[in-house]
């Protein structure tokens, strides 16, 4: 039996359309931002982790011996650090109307800010390992777990811009093929936001 | 296929070359180098089935001489240090290596099936994921072999598990174990997720979507936010256990009781990753033994829903005993009773189902309601541990371990067994001995029941859970030993079972493509499906598309943007709608997703005897190999830009 609606469904069917259909998410898109997700799941609980401790710990925090840390060097880092997330932007921006110049760029430009960002903390942490190290006390495991698993973070984040970078030079993507430059900016924003969330917790909440 | 016999002679030859056509792209010549490359999701579905059941076997053994021990006051089988590591090893087991994986098993054998489409979202991601939880569940096992297997409890508290208290390689073993089974049970949620969104056929917009699918969906989502506390709170047991950290040490500023907060925040949601899919399975099932189609499905989807976020409130639950204020505990104790409302929405909606319908009893319908009976006693039992006055009474007693036996054998192993006997057909292309399967669910259920009833009684009695032998006169002899008996009638039941099954692969008459006139697609693919899985992908057309003529209809049309015989491609649809979006490509096979998880087993297996230098090369491997499995390919910047 053929409804009445059928004929407007055959002349509508999609391969008709496909030109003119907004194009919707992708799974690979699903599957970063879900990534993500469970990701930041995990700093959120230990960031959590990091304050249950703290006020388990008794009026006095930090532990004595341990002087509340300086902060122009992760104001630096985050000066470096936070905006490293508009290269990206631009460059995606730039291949999706097919210029690949605009990609090599940014992404070269992200690369330079995010390893300097890298190496500001190995700074950081030369100085803070005068002080205490990660056996000192809670406060030292604390520090050194949050802040080095967040580098690790910037570190694989660093690997994926300079793979898609290498990718770019060779000639790979373009106005339409780019999806891989879309998710590692995913990857890339969020490992920059989370920043800020330690910024706040390691070294601006002792100083409230 | 049934609509194969209605085709006109034309259309049974354009079909024949339509079918040659996609076996090209789609089969895989069986050879060894296919076994570690393949990347189709039943090969992969069936592997996690028959691997889970293997462990399921050995943690199963293991309760058998736990209980063998402790059928009479005084004995001496097993010395405290096996008992230990026994027990921890059987909760371990269960939960993480057969549980979780055997669901993932059916998830992966059926959610693409049931979607209408052609393979998971991440083929290769899928094969991965199985290799790290083959690999993961060996190095548990192995460490039983070596003598030193994690012997904290499946929970594993500190400050027990700390290196002071625990300095074998046990804990070791279970704190990475862990962390590398995460990465696969991660992934296999995120492939689920991104399936359900964007692979269902034309026309199956979410509300049409099979409850089975949605449990599979609300688990995956409890997986993406309640492994991540499970993952960091062993990450911090092994940072304190190898690298002397202080996460749970008091006398340096720790705590013990951050542990316990972490894990339950896992452990609780992951009592209903559990038991969800295994409430999907009763889903699928249990309509179709009633002849019609399941009442409430908005209810029973929202409720399926409703609990997986209510169960993130419930956590302090598991540890009403540890002297956490009031008020808390007041909070805490109101969540845990809520949840007692939607598991009662879908208790209801299945017996409305069985009163408005004609119940058949076959043996996957058995095994349901075995399900039924035993996991509302179990349910009962656990409003009772919400009330905080009477859990601090017999908390970390055997009344625990009857309770939650009943709620996990009868929540997740019934439904899994019904599953087994349910889709059999479908996986093998075997149909199995009916009366062989009664006898199988008679001892089963018996045993099932003879072993755990009594526990209750024990536990009130005020025996403790986890002693490795007790004392003659308190009143426990009788029931211990009605325990024992009940496990080895238990153990015959299973061993039935598993006969069963092996017998009817082997000798079993072959199945009819939908032997018991199932409302889901899969019934409408061959039993066992094509590499391919649907020659043409159906237009959906209702909640029971099996049922629906107009959905049957749409197989027989060539259209070709459903047939899609050019390559080995799957449409992609709108999340909410299913609208047809475009045409995707599907990865072929590959070596690459075994070589990474062997790279972080090299990995873990460096962490775990100090050789670094052997985890750095696994690292290195992994990560290599995945940078050349998702290195684009070279193109022209007017190739770029098409679309």
């Amino acid at each position: 039996m053929t409804s009445l609606i059928e004929p407007f469904e055959e002349a509508t069917r999609p391969p008709a359309l496909t030109a003119e259909l907004p194009v919707g998410r992708t799974r690979g898109w699903w599957g970063m931002v879900l990534f993500v997700t469970t990701e930041a799941t995990l700093f959120a609980t230990l960031l959590g982790s990091y304050f249950y401790l703290r006020f388990q710990y008794g009026p006095q925090w930090l532990p004595p011996g341990i002087a509340k840390p300086e902060l122009l060097k992760p104001l630096i880092m985050t000066g470096v650090l936070l905006p490293s997330s508009l290269p990206v932007m631009w460059a995606e921006r730039g291949i999706r109307k097919g210029q690949r110049w605009r990609l090599r760029i940014g992404l070269l430009a992200t690369l330079i800010m995010g390893s300097t960002f890298l190496a500001l903390q190995g700074m950081e942490y030369a100085s803070k390992l005068k002080m205490f190290t990660i056996r000192t006390n809670v406060y030292g495991s604390l520090f050194y777990t949050i802040t080095g698993f967040h580098g690790t973070h910037v570190t694989v984040g660093l690997l994926m811009v300079g793979w898609l970078l290498a990718a770019a030079l060779r000639g790979s993507f373009g106005r339409r093929r780019h999806e891989r430059v879309r998710l590692t900016a995913i990857y890339w924003h969020f490992v920059d936001l989370v920043w800020v969330g330690i910024l706040f917790t390691v070294y601006l909440s002792t100083r409230l | 296929m049934s609509t194969v016999a209605q085709q006109p002679p034309a259309g049974a030859e354009a079909r024949a070359q339509l079918e040659e056509r996609l076996e090209r792209h789609w089969g895989e010549r069986p050879s060894l180098r296919s076994w570690f490359t393949t990347v189709d999701h039943k090969r992969i579905g069936r592997r996690y089935v028959v691997t889970a059941a293997v462990y399921f076997t050995l943690a199963g053994v293991e309760a058998s001489a736990l209980r063998t021990q402790l059928a009479r006051p005084g004995q001496r089988l097993l010395s405290a240090e096996e008992y230990d590591q026994l027990f921890t090893l059987h909760g371990t087991a269960m939960i993480f290596l057969f549980a979780t994986p055997m669901l993932f098993g059916f998830g992966n054998f059926l959610v693409p099936l049931m979607l209408g489409a052609r393979d998971m979202a991440f083929p290769r991601l899928n094969a991965f994921g199985y290799w790290i939880f083959l690999f993961a569940g060996l190095i548990m096992f192995s460490s039983l072999l070596a003598g030193d297997a994690p012997d904290g409890g499946w929970f594993a508290y500190v400050p027990l598990t700390t290196r002071p208290h625990s300095p074998g390689i046990g804990l070791d073993v279970y704190a990475l174990g862990l962390l590398f089974f995460g990465v696969s049970t991660t992934a296999g949620a995120i492939n689920f997720i991104a399936t359900a969104l964007k692979l269902r056929a034309p026309g199956m917009s979410l509300n049409r979507m099979p409850v089975f699918v949605w449990a599979i969906v609300a688990t995956s989502f409890m997986v993406i936010f309640a492994l991540p506390p499970l993952n960091l709170a062993n990450g911090l047991l092994f940072l304190d256990r190898r690298f002397g950290t202080h996460f749970f040490d008091v006398g340096r500023g720790g705590d013990v009781l951050l542990w316990q907060h972490l894990f339950w925040l896992f452990g609780h949601p992951d009592v209903y990753i559990i038991v969800i899919p295994a409430l999907g399975i009763v889903s699928a099932i249990l309509p179709t033994f009633a002849r019609r189609g399941i009442a409430a499905y908005p209810l029973i989807v929202l409720s399926l829903v409703a609990i997986a976020i209510v169960s993130f409130g419930v956590w302090v639950h598991h540890m009403f005993a540890t002297g956490l204020p009031r008020l808390s505990l007041s909070f805490f104790s109101a969540a845990s009773l809520l949840i007692t409302i939607p598991s009662g929405i879908q208790i209801f909606a299945w017996l409305a189902t069985m009163w408005l319908g004609r119940v058949v009893v076959g043996v996957p319908m058995l095994f349901v309601l075995g399900f039924l009976v035993t996991f509302v006693l179990g349910g009962f039992t656990g409003v009772m541990f919400g009330l905080v006055t009477f859990d601090q009474q017999v908390t970390d007693s055997y009344f625990v371990v009857a309770h939650f036996h009943y709620v996990l054998f009868g929540g997740a192993v019934f439904p899994i067994i019904a599953g087994l006997y349910y889709w059999l057909p479908k996986m093998t292309g075997r149909m199995f001995n009916e009366r062989l399967g009664r006898w199988a669910f008679a001892l089963v259920f018996g045993g099932m029941n003879l072993t755990f009833f009594p526990m209750h009684v024990s536990g009130m009695l005020g025996m403790p859970r986890r002693v490795y032998t007790y004392p003659a006169g308190l009143g426990w002899d009788a029931w211990n030993l009605l325990s024992t008996v009940g496990v080895f009638v238990l153990a015959a039941g299973l061993l039935l079972v598993l006969g069963g099954l092996l017998y009817a692969i082997r000798r079993g008459r072959p199945a009819p493509d939908d032997p018991w006139g199932g409302d889901t697609l899969e019934w409408v693919a061959s039993s066992p499906p094509r590499p391919y899985n649907f020659p043409v992908i159906p237009r959906v057309r209702s909640l029971h598309p099996a049922w629906d003529g107009r959905t049957a209809a749409s197989l027989a049309e060539l259209d070709s943007f459903r047939t899609l015989e050019e390559g080995r491609r799957t449409p992609v649809t709108s999340e909410l709608d299913g609208r047809y979006e475009w045409a995707a490509e599907m990865p072929e096979e590959s070596i690459r997703p075994f070589v990474t998880a062997v790279g972080l087993l090299v990995v873990v297996i460096g962490l775990l005897f100090r050789w670094y230098w052997v985890a750095g090369l696994g690292g290195l491997l992994a990560a290599g190999t995945i940078a050349g499995w998702l290195w684009p390919p070279e193109r022209t910047p007017e190739e770029a830009a098409a679309s």
